[in-house]
């Protein structure tokens, strides 16, 4: 028995090297995207089967006799043991969103091997290591968040830092995905149809659960999918009607539009229209998650994209700067997510049985986020380069008009026409699919594609296109609802501290001011994305994704200090490797958009450029965004370079016997679950 | 949940195992959907499925749901 489990692992480790060399080594002709499954799928096994063993058993000695907070605080609302499957599926639902489809799409513009490679490796080494150990180092403390963790481990200073980081990339998070959804829906009728009819269907949803079947949100869940599926058949009618006019709309409306949403959502009552919605949106998208992995497998598509571009060089024109650290910055959520970390401080610890479980849970759940991200990968990279390109691009990148995109896109090697473009955007139903930058319109057309090839051919993919793309707004719209109000009770809470009433969640001059204050801030670089000649994307991605990777750095900080901590220094590696690369990572990728002479990477080097260009309406707020731009990501970088340093202080006052290695860990306590209760 | 003990009757392990994963998935679906939170509070609060009892629920778990992060 032994034996042959050797030789299933051996295996397993052969057909993922084989399929690694063939995708690293395959030039020239297009390859299927079965290899990039079969090379995924076997790092994950190996990771999963080895590296986290490894963790659970050795690092971080996994008790599982030890109790946990859902069972010492069983209360049977927020704290309450339960199954490991149950608890993994309502992790991955928390932490799966919008970036890990959004980031490997953009990467792909440097080919598919570089984002693949570090979703696998980022992922294994990464993203399942945080999500692993914050997860189990909350649930050693009662379920506390990552601030509460940085603040009691590391220090005061910490603590401040993380609440500011966290503030930070919510607000950059909600533009960069404000700004997604309106490139995305810009002059689409269908597509705006289809996601302003989502609104009526949460309100009915909300009616039917309050007033008709109260609590059968699953039942709730299945009619609105039914309905949000004819409001697509319902937006292609409209989009051919006389009313098209009324739901086609610029980026500027649409910007205020959406801007209008955040700021109802987070000063009106949850229930009746976000709830419903965020649990549509929850049901939507795990079945399309789903889909979209047997659709893979049975359409086997070939990738188009080569495995490495000319873009590496740094001169892409979906967002400028070089492979690195640009790359690693860009794909975020697939590969190591700073946001997680806070899923992982927040309710999944509360629900965990038995320390055992964060393997699975914490190491597991990000595994599969990974993989989604491998998908999104693959439905980038079976588009022709020339039509991604296209897509991608925005109109100052490849010349303003779409003769002039497709002459420069052709020269460099990616052949498109005009008319296959118009051809593709009449089969999807679109107008125009030209500069629609973001990643959003790409993803949906790579996901139409293998939809349609798997069910219903050629005259449905505008049907399948128009469901990726309400797919995609319809969470994306979930978590700019809910990052709104969560960004909404982080400030009432820190400005509590300042005036009490302030921090009442319940008193309505409050509210309303702090939700204007998390809008304005917002909708300050939403606005500036939307006036960007460049598509926004190129300014405010690589800005999401800095600080997405500076939290990071935050939450591997805490992690190692507490492994210091726990007199286990010997094994510190295992989180101080992946944060010596992020550091690598997010300081160089900072240092690029602040100072590099490139205008259309450095903030800097573009205000002076503007500057010494002719004047022009809009040029002095263009020249103060760049500047604020600037100070955003200089104020970052030194804010996570004091929660570094003050974490450094401690390993080596532990590591030197100058301090007693002791953690703020809960006292142990014995389980009382049976073995079958778990 | 009640599910037909196929190990008594000799069934077979792959349609043990299918079961079982069906019986969690559904699980999985409940808790995130929140309908087994709904479960647990008319357990906790001793009272019947109602609108009533699913408005006290709603107040009660309002608090939670609007500070609950969504990942990017």
């Amino acid at each position: 028995m032994k034996i042959a489990k050797i030789l299933l692992w051996l295996a397993v480790s052969v057909a993922g090297a084989i399929a690694v060399a063939a995708l690293a080594l395959h030039r020239g002709e297009s390859i299927n995207a079965m290899w990039l499954v079969l090379a995924a799928i076997c790092t994950y096994a190996l990771g999963y089967r080895f590296y986290s063993k490894f963790l659970a058993a050795r690092v971080l000695a996994l008790d599982a006799l030890r109790a946990t907070p859902a069972e010492r605080l069983d209360n049977g609302r927020d704290f309450m043991p339960t199954n490991k499957w149950v608890v993994f599926g309502h992790h991955f639902a928390a932490i799966a969103g919008p970036g890990p489809l959004v980031g490997p799409v953009l990467a792909a513009q440097f080919g598919y091997l570089p984002g693949t490679l570090w979703i696998l490796v980022g992922a294994v080494f990464g993203g399942c290591v945080q999500d692993f150990v914050i997860l189990l180092f909350s649930v050693r403390r009662d379920g506390k968040s990552l601030g509460q963790i940085a603040r009691d481990e590391v220090g005061k200073t910490a603590g401040t830092v993380a609440f500011i980081a966290v503030l930070s990339i919510l607000i950059i998070l909600l533009a960069v995905v404000a700004l997604i959804i309106v490139n995305a829906l810009k002059d689409s009728p269908w597509g705006v149809f289809t996601i302003a009819m989502t609104i009526p269907i949460a309100l009915l949803m909300g009616v039917y659960l309050r007033y008709l079947r109260p609590g059968r949100v699953l039942e709730a869940s299945a009619l609105g999918l039914i309905l949000v599926l004819l409001a697509i058949f319902g937006g292609q009618w409209v989009s051919h009607s006389s009313a098209s006019g009324i739901f086609t709309l610029s980026g500027v409306t649409l910007a205020a539009l959406i801007m209008i949403y955040g700021f109802a959502a987070s000063a009106l009552p949850v229930w009746l229209l976000l709830a419903p919605r965020d649990y549509l949106s929850t049901f939507v998208k795990l079945g399309t998650i789903a889909i979209l992995a047997v659709g893979i497998v049975l359409v086997h598509p070939t990738l188009q994209m080569p495995g490495l571009t000319r873009f590496i060089d740094g001169s892409g024109p979906v967002f400028a700067g070089n492979l690195f650290p640009f790359a690693f910055i860009t794909v975020a959520c697939g590969a190591i997510s700073g946001f997680h970390s806070l899923i992982s401080s927040g309710t999944t610890p509360k629900l965990i049985a038995r320390e055992t479980q964060t393997r699975v849970v914490g190491y597991g759940a990000m595994i599969a986020e990974s993989f989604v991200g491998i998908m999104a990968m693959i439905a980038a990279c079976t588009l022709q380069p020339g039509t991604y390109f296209a897509v991608n691009s925005g109109a100052g990148m490849v010349g303003g008009s779409p003769t002039a995109a497709v002459a420069t896109i052709s020269n460099w090697g990616y052949p498109v026409s005009a008319e296959q473009m118009s051809t593709l955007a009449a089969v999807v139903g679109e107008k125009t699919l030209f500069f629609r930058t973001g990643g959003a319109p790409a993803f949906a057309l790579g996901m139409a594609k293998i939809f349609s090839d798997s069910l219903g051919g050629a005259r449905v993919m505008a049907l399948w296109y128009h469901f990726a793309i309400m797919f995609e707004a319809l969470f994306i719209l979930t978590v700019l609802d809910a990052g709104t109000r969560v960004a909404r009770f982080m400030l009432q809470d820190a400005l509590g501290h300042l005036w009490k009433p302030l921090g009442r969640t319940s008193w309505y001059p409050s509210i309303i001011a702090t939700s204007a204050l998390v809008v304005a801030a917002w909708a300050w670089f939403l606005w500036q994305g939307i006036r960007d000649p460049l598509g926004g994307i190129n300014t405010l991605w690589p800005l999401f994704g800095i600080c997405n990777q500076l939290l990071a750095t935050v939450a591997l900080c805490v992690a190692t200090t507490i492994i210091v901590k726990m007199g286990r220094a010997r094994f510190m590696f295992v989180t101080l490797a992946p944060l010596a690369w992020l550091i690598a990572v997010t300081f160089s990728a900072s240092w690029h958009k602040m100072f590099d002479p490139n205008p259309l990477i450095g903030f800097l080097a573009h205000a002076r450029q503007l500057a010494a260009g002719p004047a022009g309406p809009g040029l002095a707020r263009r020249i103060f965004n760049d500047r604020l731009d600037t100070a955003v990501c200089g104020l970052l970088i030194v804010l996570v370079s004091v929660i570094v340093i003050e974490s450094a202080r401690q390993w080596i006052s532990v590591i030197s016997g100058r301090r007693q290695p002791t953690t703020q860990e809960a006292p142990f306590v014995a389980t009382q679950l049976a073995e079958e209760v778990l | 949940m009640t599910l037909i003990d196929l190990s008594a009757r000799g069934g077979n392990t792959f349609m043990q195992a299918a079961i079982q994963a069906c019986r969690v998935l559904n699980a999985a679906l409940h808790e995130i959907f929140d309908e087994s939170a709904y479960e647990r509070f008319l357990t906790r609060t001793d009272v019947a499925r109602s609108k009533a009892s699913y408005r006290l629920f709603l107040r009660e778990k309002e608090a939670s749901l609007a500070s609950k992060p969504r990942c990017c």
